[in-house]
């Protein structure tokens, strides 16, 4: 039993990386409006980038800087250097979704997903 | 049954926790993710590059490949963008011509 | 807005947030931080200017024009120091051996390209962050 306890505290990062993915996939199921889903798809990316960045984390090392004399471990500094990347990808797709809302809303005058499904089958039943 | 639809994502989150508990202990030196790679790069970056910054060394040194095709993707954001909220001229305009 | 403190506080506070926003740039091969986090430093500087002053005044601080030039301007500086390399008769984008400086350990002008491409890519994240601000809060005039 306190293997397991020690386990969990060991890996306790990685488990809440986890749970902002699973409260993440839990907003864009569950809503029917437009940017509360874009918001729902920033926290699912952020959970997964936590989840990448904590593997590279060295218990008791220093940050990489090095000055010529540096002693002792210093932690992995390669996850940070790709997430720099994921982070702008994640930030471009928002705003190109946020602009296709403003348009959307300009088209049919509401951002609910389930009026505007309602909307278009009123006008095909005609 | 809409009401047991939160009890299921609570089930997918105690499937992950189980599936975190299995991997190799982490926040050690023998972690599998501290392999040669990493160890070439903190022995050698300053002697190769002259900056004291390994992680800026390793984006615009070891690894400027990436930094280049990440600067085409916020070029190509901002073009998607525009072509969506662009002002378009109206009826009248195109009817005088 | 038109409140006289809001207003104040903010033409007071800007320059020193795009001074910041510059150092966190021209240090990026010593301590962290680097182009990313200065240009977008000096992107946030530019949309509290817009929020505070209304979209009229600060499309006189940087204009539609000024933004395209930046954003091809910033690749192509990129595209540029990396073909020094190809005509100095190695790959493309290398450092040392294509014959830039290397400087001594710790100083602002070391470590080779990594200072120029910061401040390319400094300049292309500025751009990006005050166009799409822009381009989104444009208003119909009618």
């Amino acid at each position: 039993m306190s293997a397991l306890f020690d386990n969990i505290i060991n890996h306790i990062n990685q488990i809440g990386a986890c749970a902002l993915i699973v409260i993440g996939l839990y907003i864009v199921v569950m809503h029917t409006n437009m940017i509360k889903r874009i918001i729902g798809i920033n926290i699912f990316g952020t959970g997964v980038f936590y989840f990448f960045v904590s593997i590279g984390y060295v218990r008791g090392g220093q940050i990489p800087i090095v000055n010529g004399d540096e002693s002792g471990v210093m932690i992995n500094p390669l996850p940070s250097v790709l997430i720099l990347t994921g982070i702008v990808v994640v930030v471009s797709i928002t705003v190109y979704a946020m602009s296709l809302v403003i348009k959307i809303y300009e088209g049919y005058g509401t951002m609910d997903q389930a009026e505007i499904t309602r909307m278009k089958s009123g006008e095909n039943n005609d | 049954m809409k009401r047991f639809i939160p009890v299921l994502f609570f089930a997918l989150f105690l499937a992950l926790t189980y599936a975190v508990l299995q991997m190799p202990p982490a926040g050690t030196i023998d972690a599998p993710s501290y392999n040669h790679t990493t160890e070439h790069y903190l022995a050698n970056a300053l002697e190769e590059t002259g900056a004291t910054n390994v992680v800026a060394a390793i984006l615009t040194d070891y690894r400027a490949w990436d930094t280049l095709g990440e600067t085409i993707v916020l070029f190509t954001a901002i073009v998607a963008v525009i072509s969506v909220l662009r002002k378009r001229p109206t009826a009248e305009v195109i009817r005088d011509e | 807005m038109n409140d006289i403190i809001v207003k104040t506080v903010a033409r007071i506070i800007v320059p020193f947030i795009q001074m910041y926003g510059i150092f966190v740039i021209l240090n990026g091969h010593i301590s962290p931080g680097g182009g990313f986090a200065g240009g977008a430093l000096i992107g946030v500087s530019l949309i509290l200017y817009t929020l505070v002053f209304g979209v009229g005044a600060a499309e006189k601080k940087f204009s539609h024009r000024l933004g395209d030039l930046s954003e091809s301007g910033g690749i192509l500086i990129y595209l540029l120091i990396g073909s020094v390399g190809i005509v100095s008769g190695g790959y493309f984008l290398t450092n040392l051996e294509a014959g830039f400086l290397k400087g001594e350990t710790g100083a602002l002008l070391s470590g080779g390209m990594i200072p120029l491409l910061m401040v390319a890519i400094g300049i292309k994240v500025t751009s990006t962050i005050i166009t799409l601000f822009h381009a989104m809060i444009e208003e119909d005039p009618s």
